[in-house]
C-alpha cells in the first residue's frame, strides 16, 4: 500500500465530509426521533405517515411526571380556570394532576446507584489494579484470569441464584443491594483497564518519591494517581453507562423502593400507549450520562502526560 | 552529610549475580564514582544504599547505623535516576518543592522558597521555574532532577548516569558544576558512570566493579597508575590502553600474557619499526595511530609532529604494565 503525502483533492474531502455525514445522521437519527417524539402529542407521536414537521408540545413531559385523574365536564367546571401551564394541558383531555409520578424517584435510584457502583468499581479496581501491577502476587497471571473470567458468563445465567441469595441476605429492592451487584458486574473491568494504565507509569516515578521522602501510600496518592487520571476517568465512563442502562438484573431484583428508571420507563407505556412520555423519560435519563462524559472528557483527551522522560 | 559503609553486600536475581560480596567505605565528604559497564552491578549498588532494594546478605551503614529495614524515606538519601526523572503531572517548581514538603522534611514555606530559588539559580533553571515538567527540553529536566536532589542535604546523594543524556558541551558544563557544588557544600557522593572522564575529573574515589564484584577501589590516579587488573587498567584512561602480547617488545616478567601500555607510555626513536597509519591533530596533543605487525596501537606525539602517515616509527614501551593470563597484574 501506498501514503500519499500530498493534501487530500477537494472531492476527496467532499466525499470524506459526506460519509462522515450521512454515520453520523445515520447514528444520530433514532436519538433525536426520541427526542422529537418527546415533544409531540400523542397523536402526532403514532401519526402514519410519521410527522417530521409538529407543533412541539410539553405533554409528554407533563405526564412523565405526573399521575393524572380524569373528571366528568361539571366536576371539571367547578374547578374553575386551570391555575399553572401544565394543569391547562391536562385539562383538554378532562383531566387533572393527582400527583407526582414515580419517575423522579426511579430516577434519583439511578443516580445513586450508578454513581455509587461506579465510585466504588473505579476505587476498588484502581488499589487492586496498582497491587496487581506493581507487587509481587501469588498466582498473579490466574487471579487476573479468574477476575476476567466473572465477565464471561452472560448475567442472566447467574440471575437466578443472585436473586436467591439477594432474597436470603435481605438485599432484594435495596440501594446496597443493587450498588454491591453492579460493582461485582463492573469490577472486573475496572480492575484491567486500570491494571493496563499503571503499568504504563513507570515504577521510577514512585521509587523517586520513595526516596523524596514519602510512604508508599502517599507515592501512591501524590504521583501514581494523578497520573492514572486518564485511566481512572476512561474507566469511570464505562462502568457508569454499564450501571445506567443495566436492565435485566434491575428488572429482576428490584420492584419498589431501589428500581432505577430502566425498568421503569417501559411501564409508561401501560398508561394509555403514552409515547411521548417514554420518550421524554429516556430522553432525560440521557443526560447525566452525557453530562458525565462531557465532564471528563477533558482528562480523556488531556491524557499523554506520559511525556517526562528522557529520550 | 555522612560516612557510608557497604559490608558484604550480596544481590542474585534468579541465577544472575548483581553484587557479590561488595565491601566498600565511603568516607564523609567523599565523591565516589562507581566504574563498570552495563551489567557490572553499579545501579544495583545504589538501589541498595537507597533501599529500594535489600541485599541477600550484608548491611549498609551510614553514619555508623545499620539500614536494615529501614525505607528509603527513613535512609535520609538524595537519588537522581537516569530516567523518568520528573513528575510529569508536576510545575518544575512543584518537582524541586517536592522533597523538601515530605512528611519527614516538613520544610517550613520560607525556607523551601529560598532553597528552591538557590538550587534554580546554580541550575540555571530560575526562569523556568513555572513551566510544566514536560515542557522543558532533556538538558532542563536532567538539571531539574539533580536540583530535586541539591535541594535537600541528605546523608548522601546517589546520582545514577545523570550526566549520560545531555550534549557535550552541557554534559562537561555540569560536571564542573557539580564537582564545585559538592566541594563547597562539603557533600557525600555516590556517583554511577561509564564515562572516564567524568570518573577522572570529579572523583575522590573510584570503585570499579566487574559483574558484581568490586576489584579495585582507590583514588583515581591510584587506579589509572596502578590497575590491579588489565580489566581495571582499561576501565581509565582516553584513549585507551593499548593491550598487546607481552613478548612483543622482550623483557617482560614470567608469566606475563600481556602488555598494557597507556598511550603516554610509548617512547617514540628508538625500538621497534612501526608504521604511521593516521595522525590525529587534536591542537595540544596529536595522537598516532600505528601498525606494529598485525597489532594497531594509538599513542600520542608532540602537536606539532612532522609525521605523517605512511612514515615510519621506531617505538618501545615506559612504565609497561604486565598481565598474566587471567588478567591479574604483575
Amino acid at each position: 500500500m501506498s501514503y500519499s503525502v500530498t493534501d487530500p483533492s477537494p472531492r476527496q474531502k467532499w466525499t470524506a465530509g459526506t460519509l462522515v455525514v450521512a454515520y453520523a445522521l445515520i447514528t444520530l437519527l433514532p436519538l433525536l426521533w426520541i427526542i422529537a417524539t418527546g415533544f409531540k402529542s400523542p397523536s402526532d407521536a403514532i401519526a402514519y405517515p410519521p410527522k417530521v414537521i409538529f407543533e412541539p408540545t410539553l405533554e409528554g413531559y407533563v405526564n412523565l411526571f405526573t399521575t393524572r385523574t380524569r373528571m366528568s365536564p361539571d366536576a371539571l367546571s367547578a374547578l374553575g380556570e386551570p391555575a399553572t401551564w401544565y394543569d391547562r394541558i391536562v385539562r383538554q383531555y378532562d383531566m387533572v394532576i393527582s400527583g407526582p409520578s414515580r419517575y423522579g424517584e426511579r430516577f434519583l435510584n439511578s443516580v445513586i446507584i450508578g454513581f455509587g457502583s461506579t465510585f466504588l468499581s473505579v476505587f476498588l479496581g484502581t488499589l487492586a489494579a496498582y497491587a496487581f501491577s506493581r507487587f509481587k502476587v501469588p498466582l498473579k497471571d490466574d487471579l487476573m484470569f479468574f477476575i476476567l473470567s466473572t465477565r464471561m458468563m452472560p448475567p442472566i445465567a447467574v440471575a437466578i441464584p443472585i436473586f436467591l441469595m439477594f432474597r436470603q441476605l435481605g438485599l432484594s429492592d435495596t440501594h446496597l443491594g443493587m450498588i454491591l451487584l453492579y460493582t461485582g458486574v463492573n469490577l472486573s473491568l475496572s480492575v484491567w483497564l486500570l491494571k493496563g494504565f499503571i503499568d504504563e507509569i513507570p515504577v521510577e516515578y514512585e521509587e523517586a518519591a520513595l526516596i523524596d521522602g514519602y510512604t508508599r501510600f502517599q507515592a501512591f496518592t501524590k504521583v501514581v494517581l494523578p497520573q492514572a487520571a486518564t485511566g481512572i476517568a476512561s474507566t469511570a465512563i464505562f462502568c457508569l453507562i454499564f450501571s445506567w442502562n443495566e436492565y435485566a438484573f434491575a428488572v429482576l431484583l428490584t420492584s419498589g423502593t431501589a428500581q432505577t428508571a430502566p425498568p421503569f420507563i417501559p411501564t409508561i407505556i401501560g398508561v394509555g400507549k403514552d409515547w411521548p412520555a417514554v420518550a421524554a423519560g429516556a430522553t432525560l435519563f440521557l443526560v447525566p450520562v452525557m453530562v458525565f462524559t462531557i465532564l471528563l472528557r477533558k482528562h480523556l483527551l488531556r491524557g499523554i502526560t506520559f511525556g517526562a522522560v528522557r529520550k | 552529610m555522612a560516612d557510608v559503609t557497604l559490608a558484604n553486600i550480596t544481590k542474585t536475581y534468579g541465577d544472575t549475580t548483581a553484587l557479590a560480596d561488595v565491601s566498600l567505605t565511603i568516607p564523609d565528604g567523599a565523591f565516589v564514582v562507581l566504574l563498570g559497564p552495563t551489567g557490572a552491578g553499579k545501579t544495583t549498588t545504589l538501589r541498595m544504599v537507597a533501599g529500594l532494594d535489600k541485599p541477600d546478605r550484608g548491611d549498609i551503614l551510614i553514619h555508623g547505623r545499620s539500614m536494615q529495614g529501614r525505607t528509603p524515606a527513613q535512609r535520609d538519601v538524595a537519588m537522581v535516576f537516569q530516567q523518568y526523572s520528573l513528575y510529569p503531572h508536576l510545575t518544575v517548581r512543584e518537582n524541586l518543592e517536592f522533597p523538601l514538603k515530605s512528611p519527614i522534611l516538613r520544610t517550613p514555606r520560607d525556607v523551601i522558597t529560598r532553597k528552591v530559588a538557590e538550587v534554580a539559580e546554580v541550575l540555571q533553571i530560575a526562569h523556568k521555574l513555572d513551566n510544566k515538567a514536560t515542557a522543558l527540553s532533556g538538558g532542563e529536566m536532567q538539571r531539574v532532577s539533580i536540583g530535586r536532589a541539591l535541594v535537600r542535604d541528605p546523608a548522601i546523594y546517589l546520582m545514577d548516569e545523570p550526566l549520560s543524556s545531555l550534549d557535550a558541551k552541557l554534559r562537561s558544563d555540569l560536571r564542573i558544576e557539580l564537582k564545585r557544588i559538592q566541594s563547597s557544600m562539603g557533600a557525600t557522593l555516590l556517583y554511577v558512570t561509564h564515562d572516564q572522564v567524568e570518573a577522572m575529573t570529579m572523583a575522590t574515589h573510584v570503585g570499579v566493579l566487574d559483574h558484581g564484584r568490586l576489584v579495585q577501589f582507590g583514588t583515581p590516579r591510584q587506579i589509572y597508575e596502578h590497575p590491579v587488573s588489565l580489566y581495571a587498567a582499561s576501565r581509565l584512561g582516553t584513549p585507551k590502553i593499548n593491550v598487546l602480547p607481552a613478548d612483543l617488545f622482550g623483557g617482560s616478567p614470567a608469566g606475563a600474557k600481556s602488555i598494557g601500555l597507556r598511550p603516554e607510555h610509548i617512547a617514540l626513536g628508538q625500538g621497534l619499526p612501526a608504521s604511521v597509519q593516521r595522525v590525529e591533530h587534536l591542537g595540544d596533543q596529536t595522537r598516532l595511530h600505528l601498525k606494529l605487525g598485525v597489532h594497531d596501537i594509538l599513542t600520542l606525539a608532540d602537536p606539532h609532529t612532522p609525521l605523517t602517515s605512511g612514515d615510519t616509527v621506531s617505538i618501545q614501551p615506559r612504565d609497561a604494565l604486565y598481565f598474566d593470563a587471567s588478567g591479574a597484574r604483575l
